[in-house]
């Protein structure tokens, strides 16, 4: 491991970079009113396939809309759901883990069996299901996958309470007759949080990663939205007439992907030393 | 391991039942009246309670689930309201077109996953690693439509060598279906090869450092000996589960690929279906699929069984 300690000692340029791209795009998803150049929505049917230009940097798509608008536009919807679902499978999944490794006995098996049986379900079939049936909506979507995720969250503060559980100082609080609620929230969760936010990193990247997808898949975003997944959706059509429009918000994804994914190993490294 | 295969085997109708269930819920109940649907808004109240008795929307909703169940179990599938085909030939020939696609890159991700991970493993920490691992962990993270859309406008669009459909014509030989198939099969197979490279690589540094291997390359065995007898079959197990675990991301990925490359497949039908609340077609791609689903997770548990005798999974002693 000679690498990853020489990594946390320096500043890595993989870090940085990382840290930057992110934060870029959270920029452009809270302020993007003021950053676009053009109304990300403005039609112009003379100004169709425009290639990138001085006028329009990433050029336009089939309605003459500004690719780069959108583009910073689109930053908003992926980073408003994937957050939201991770957070939201976190805080249920630590709370069921927590509590499933601390009482144990039937509530434990209740919860364990349950888990196992969302984990053999086809999630993307359910998701299908219940997105096309109910509706294309932002809450929707983060419903969908913090469902699909809260059993992962689960079994992995399930194990770490299970861990720690069996050590003298939980065993002296139940001697000293702690409430469970009071056991589980001051004596084991700071115990654990270090799984807890391996847990929260891993699932905001899966929470991209599925947001994307299944925007792009068009169960995600209203149509006509500039989320990035749907306009890969929706430019596919013209890809051979105008690339740009599709390569633009695909890079755009990758990006944030790439550089969240890239946070999360080293964050993991890290706790994994100490 | 008879009694694991029969455990597992058991466990295996409760969660189809528990699949059919919801696959019926989610069709039946929530998309409103069918009989108002399908006659439409001037219809009368006569005529609208005619057809509901003749579907059979009148009986309580548990009856109308167990004679769907026995429709389904019995082959009587009915038919595609959008495309008016019978809805089994639909379904088992989509199903077909993507088992094709699947087991193509399936069949490239096993030796490309062991080889960078093998090669990652035995140069840990050098820049091999580093590339590999770097490389995979990207690879992992960026969603298959995404690096679909790079592959296409790179191999489709600017180069002309690939086409950028994969549907195929009943004529073509096989050289030109494997060339509509490439750049799908391609975006699978980098889709899971990080993942499945990276655990390869975790177990081949494990077996690297073990003392049977040290104790190989103390009596004068080495090269790619060394690396076949005794790095890779203690290497592969733990790719097997990761196999496993990534036959679930397949599923996902080929919903992706098949709507990005207009490939004819059931992941594609899925979501036409869906679209188009044609739910003849909808309950019956979304039971096959739940099915293959089950098959394939029960297959990769007891063929990691088979790998290594010592694991004991649940329900054992």
């Amino acid at each position: 491991m000679a690498v990853a300690t020489r990594v946390s000692r320096r500043p890595s340029p993989v870090l940085a970079g990382s840290a930057a791209v992110v934060a870029a795009w959270v920029v452009c998803a809270a302020f993007w009113p003021d950053l676009v150049p053009y109304d990300p929505d403005l039609q112009a049917p003379a100004d169709r396939f425009l290639p990138p230009g001085t006028d329009h940097w990433l050029g336009t798509d089939h309605y003459g809309r500004d690719v780069l608008s959108r583009l910073v536009a689109g930053a908003r919807p992926v980073l408003v759901v994937a957050p939201l679902a991770a957070l939201l499978s976190v805080a249920a999944g630590t709370a069921l883990g927590l509590l499933a490794g601390a009482v144990r006995g039937w509530f434990d098996g209740l919860v364990m069996r349950l888990l196992d049986a969302v984990v053999v379900f086809p999630v993307i079939i359910a998701a299908v299901l219940f997105i096309a049936l109910l509706g294309r909506s932002a809450p929707v979507l983060v419903l969908v996958i913090a469902a699909a995720f809260v059993p992962l969250v689960t079994r992995s503060v399930r194990a770490a309470t299970l861990v720690e559980r069996e050590k003298p100082y939980v065993e002296a609080a139940r001697l000293r007759g702690e409430p469970l609620w009071s056991l589980v929230a001051r004596e084991l969760l700071p115990n654990v949080r270090g799984t807890v936010l391996v847990e929260a990193t891993t699932r905001l990247g899966d929470a991209v990663f599925a947001a994307a997808t299944l925007s792009f898949l068009g169960l995600g975003q209203p149509p006509g939205s500039p989320d990035w997944g749907s306009s890969v959706a929706d430019n596919r059509l013209w890809v051979q007439l105008a690339p740009w429009t599709v390569l633009a918000p695909a890079l755009a994804i990758g990006s944030l992907v790439v550089a969240v994914a890239l946070l999360t190993d080293r964050l993991r490294r890290r706790l994994d030393r100490s | 391991m008879r009694r694991f295969l029969l455990r597992r085997v058991a466990a295996v109708p409760a969660t189809l039942l528990g699949v059919s269930l919801m696959v019926f819920l989610a069709t039946d109940v929530l998309p409103g009246d069918v009989a108002r649907t399908v006659l439409g808004r001037e219809a009368s109240a006569e005529s609208v309670a005619a057809l509901r008795h003749e579907l059979g929307l009148d009986q309580p909703v548990y009856l109308r689930y167990l004679h769907w169940l026995a429709d389904f179990g019995t082959g009587s599938w009915g038919t595609s309201y959008t495309l008016h085909v019978p809805v089994r030939d639909l379904v088992l020939d989509r199903l077909g077109q993507s088992l094709m696609l699947a087991s193509l890159a399936f069949a490239l991700l096993v030796p490309v996953a062991l080889t960078l991970g093998v090669l990652a493993g035995l140069g840990e920490d050098t820049p091999v690693d580093w590339v590999i691992s770097g490389v995979s962990l990207a690879l992992g993270a960026t969603p298959e439509f995404v690096t679909g859309v790079v592959l296409l406008v790179a191999f489709s669009v600017e180069l002309g060598w690939l086409p950028a459909s994969a549907q195929t014509s009943p004529g073509d030989g096989p050289l030109v279906v494997l060339a509509h198939l490439a750049l799908p099969a391609t975006c699978l197979v980098l889709l899971c090869t990080g993942y499945v490279a990276r655990h390869v690589r975790a177990s081949t540094v494990l077996v690297v450092a073990s003392p049977y291997v040290r104790a190989a390359r103390l009596r004068g065995v080495r090269g790619a000996r060394l690396v076949r007898r005794h790095v890779l079959r203690n290497a592969t197990v733990p790719a097997a589960s990761a196999l496993g675990v990534q036959l679930q991301f397949l599923l996902g990925g080929l919903l992706v690929v098949e709507l990005l490359f207009n490939y004819p497949g059931i992941g594609a039908l899925l979501l036409a279906s869906a679209t188009a609340k044609d739910l003849p077609t909808l309950q019956a791609t979304a039971m096959v699929l739940g099915v293959a689903y089950l098959a394939v997770v029960l297959l990769a548990d007891i063929a990691y069984r088979l790998l290594d005798p010592r694991v004991r999974l649940d329900g054992e002693g």
